[in-house]
């Protein structure tokens, strides 16, 4: 409700600005902050952005109502296409590559880095909007920017957390969720043996099977390569993770090692696992159905514990949008980014999104979808804990092929079940990695 | 005499006229298609996978490097090694529970064109949809199968269908079977009812049982339908992709990935174009000596006549 409202003002707000502009020169003293004065569009641009296919139904009306404010203002026509999550990348590549499509595209993790000659250069719109909205998070602009400039502006972050359920935590005997792996290995051994275990996916889920294993190997100090590029992943730490992986497997319901990203939603809704990492998507599932009621008010989430290695290290998916070079009006294009990001509209699209999205700009943590519902508050820390893939190595091509070959799900995979040693497991994630990072 | 060189000089009326010119000119619209659909697309494949070619991004020629990396690579001889095992097994339970199908189809049964329809189906309903379905039926917390069983007290925790690499190499063959009877069944009941009524009653007179009516008689005369339809099931088999990808994606830990899988992972998602063309050139030699096989071995005349070799 308290959307719809929102998006109404928010349009007829648009409505009001474009209808008083009509007749003057230009759009530009319309929008109040500097970054938004800062690009003039061309004179009859007209701008294609390909994005992913929404998750959320109230984050793709914000956005297109956001963009057609932006339409109303400057009479720039923006086509948006849709591509599944999945295919975004292909598309994208070959776009940039032949020189052709869209004009902008919203793609996922290190994408930019696959054709970083073929994007404009934004450094100029990101930096603005950084100085405007107190600054990008670490790991959302890492993301964004190769050297000193940026590639792409960084969207948000999908954020993961753990959803759980605290009536079957506290007749495990656990009144506080523990906030260390220690703790949490404790928890999980005691909801096994309540008969209400925990869950989380060893299969190739591309989504929760990566979060995880990110999480198990950053947790505990590991990481693929070092600085420099060159293969790090066989040291003390990341057999550690492995050791912990092998001890929280054991209180696992059994099959986890075939789950793909939607098992773990579909046992935490029937009730079969008590303990799982997802976005908020879960919850949403269960509060939309009648039927699960009992579930849904039972649901408590909170960030993936912390390891060895001192602080909260996620992956979390993260989005950034980035304009072709073949673009004929990159001045609309990024007019057209610097409109969304204008204050009310980023916070009316937030909002929107109900807590799947995570600001990628530190002046919009104080969004009211954060504090609107207890079960949001982990996920507005995702930016804050993300960490770019790749860990600690430069992104282009090897991180990103060494994430979609699932060399570090399988390598916890291999162990957990057994099928190889912690030793054989490493020294063969090893070889795959080093194949990469040729 | 006069009419000749004026022919000679012009090419379009050469075509035209000359009997071979205008078969060639006919056959043209089917070359120009097989050109641009088979032969370039082949050929373009075979060529990525001598190149580090990315998405989007031409690769440079580096020889044999993409088939060095695989010939160590224990995943690829994983896929490998499951693509073998998924074949042999899927093709042969195919083959036998084909034809014993056929067989019965074959007999005068009550209802029979309701069930030679109805048998069809596993095969009309769109791969992606029956592996939906048998995904749910593998699920390891809401498998049909581990619910009657845990039901009836057979068992006591759900059989951990795609996560044990036995249990799901098992499954995902016998999802590929259910789906291919149908086209080994239909095919083979089409071949035996090409198999004149008379000889089996002239062998019924001479004394023949039943198994040597089947093994003199029918089963030689069926071996060259049976010969395609055979080549025809490996190679959908050796191909097949979508089950898997919707069963397991190749999980657990590469189980049950195989070329085909493997090579969309690498190409695709993992944007390593030249790799993955190189594991897709890699089928070729096994679906050649598929062929080589059946139209070789399966087709000699002297033992579809009965002999020996």
């Amino acid at each position: 409700m308290t959307i719809n409202r929102r998006r109404f003002l928010s349009g007829t707000a648009g409505l009001a600005a474009g209808g008083l502009l009509a007749g003057t020169l230009g759009t530009r003293h319309a929008l109040a902050q500097a970054s938004a004065s800062m690009f003039t569009p061309e004179e009859g641009a007209t701008l294609r952005l390909l994005r992913w296919v929404p998750f959320v139904t109230g984050e793709e009306e914000t956005w297109n109502a956001n963009t057609a404010a932006f339409t109303e203002a400057t009479g720039v026509e923006v086509r948006i296409d849709q591509e599944s999550w999945e295919d975004v990348r292909p598309k994208a590549a070959v776009a940039a590559n032949v020189g052709s499509g869209p004009d902008m595209v919203m793609s996922w993790f290190d994408d930019p880095f696959q054709y970083p000659d073929k994007l404009v250069d934004v450094t100029d719109l990101a930096n603005a909007l950084g100085e405007e909205h107190g600054g990008w998070y670490e790991g959302l602009e890492g993301y964004a920017r190769q050297d000193d400039k940026f590639i792409a502006v960084p969207l948000c972050a999908i954020g993961n957390a753990i959803c759980y359920r605290d009536s079957h935590m506290k007749a495990a005997g656990f009144s506080e969720f523990p906030q260390d792996t220690d703790g949490f290995l404790e928890l999980c051994k005691a909801m096994k043996a309540k008969g209400t275990p925990a869950g989380f996916p060893h299969g190739k889920a591309v989504g929760d099977g990566n979060n995880y294993a990110h999480w198990l190997l950053w947790s505990h100090g590991g990481m693929t390569v070092d600085e420099s590029g060159a293969v790090a992943i066989n040291s003390p730490e990341t057999k550690a993770a492995i050791d912990y992986a092998k001890a929280l497997y054991e209180t696992f319901i059994p099959g986890t090692e075939s789950w793909l990203d939607i098992n773990n939603n579909r046992a935490f809704l029937a009730g079969e696992v008590s303990l799982t990492a997802n976005g908020v998507s879960l919850y949403y599932a269960a509060a939309k159905d009648e039927a699960m009621k009992e579930i849904a008010e039972d649901i408590r989430t909170t960030n993936l514990p912390v390891g060895p290695v001192g602080t909260s290290v996620e992956l979390h998916q993260t989005s950034t949008i980035s304009i072709f070079n073949h673009c004929q009006y990159p001045q609309a294009a990024k007019a057209y980014l610097a409109f969304m990001y204008q204050a009310d509209r980023m916070n009316a699209w937030l909002e929107g999104a109900s807590a799947y999205c995570c600001q990628a700009l530190k002046g919009f943590e104080n969004n009211p979808v954060w504090t609107s519902n207890p079960v949001h508050a982990p996920y507005a820390k995702a930016s804050a804990s993300l960490r770019p893939n790749g860990y600690a190595g430069p992104l282009g091509p090897a991180s990103a092929g060494v994430m979609a070959d699932y060399v570090l799900v399988d390598m916890f995979a291999e162990a957990v079940t057994g099928q190889r040693s912690a030793e054989e497991a490493i020294s063969n994630a090893e070889r795959r990695i080093a194949r990469y990072y040729r | 005499m006069q009419a000749r060189p004026a022919r000679s000089s012009s090419i379009l009326g050469w075509l035209l006229e000359s009997r071979n010119g205008l078969g060639l000119l006919f056959m043209l619209p089917a070359a120009v298609f097989l050109l641009c659909f088979l032969t370039y697309p082949l050929g373009l494949g075979v060529w990525l996978g001598f190149t580090d070619a990315r998405i989007g991004r031409e690769g440079i020629f580096i020889g044999l490097e993409n088939y060095i990396w695989l010939f160590d690579d224990p995943v690829f001889w994983l896929s490998v090694f499951n693509t073998m095992l998924y074949t042999v097994v899927a093709s042969v339970l195919k083959f036998a529970l084909g034809l014993w199908l056929a067989l019965i189809l074959n007999q005068h049964l009550p209802f029979k064109t309701f069930f030679r329809a109805i048998i069809l189906l596993p095969w009309v309903v769109p791969t992606v949809l029956s592996a939906l379905a048998f995904w749910w039926i593998y699920d390891s917390q809401f498998s049909i199968i581990s619910y009657v069983l845990m039901n009836l007290g057979v068992i006591n925790e759900p059989i951990n269908f795609l996560g044990d690499p036995t249990n799901a190499r098992a499954s995902v063959i016998a999802a590929n079977v259910w789906r291919g009877i149908p086209f080994v069944a239909i095919s083979l009941l089409a071949g035996l009812q090409t198999i004149p009524q008379s000889l089996n009653e002239a062998a019924a007179l001479d004394g023949a049982t039943s198994w040597q009516r089947f093994t003199k008689i029918t089963l030689p005369l069926l071996t060259p339908i049976i010969a395609v339809v055979m080549t025809f099931s490996v190679l959908f088999t050796f191909t097949d992709f979508q089950l898997i990808y919707v069963l397991t994606r190749g999980g657990p830990v590469n189980a049950t990935h195989l070329m085909a899988t493997l090579s969309f992972q690498r190409a695709i998602p993992g944007g390593q174009l030249g790799e993955g063309a190189a594991i897709a050139v890699a089928m070729i030699p096994f679906l050649l000596a598929a062929i080589l096989f059946s139209f070789f071995g399966l087709q000699r005349r002297k033992w579809q006549q009965g002999g020996g070799d």
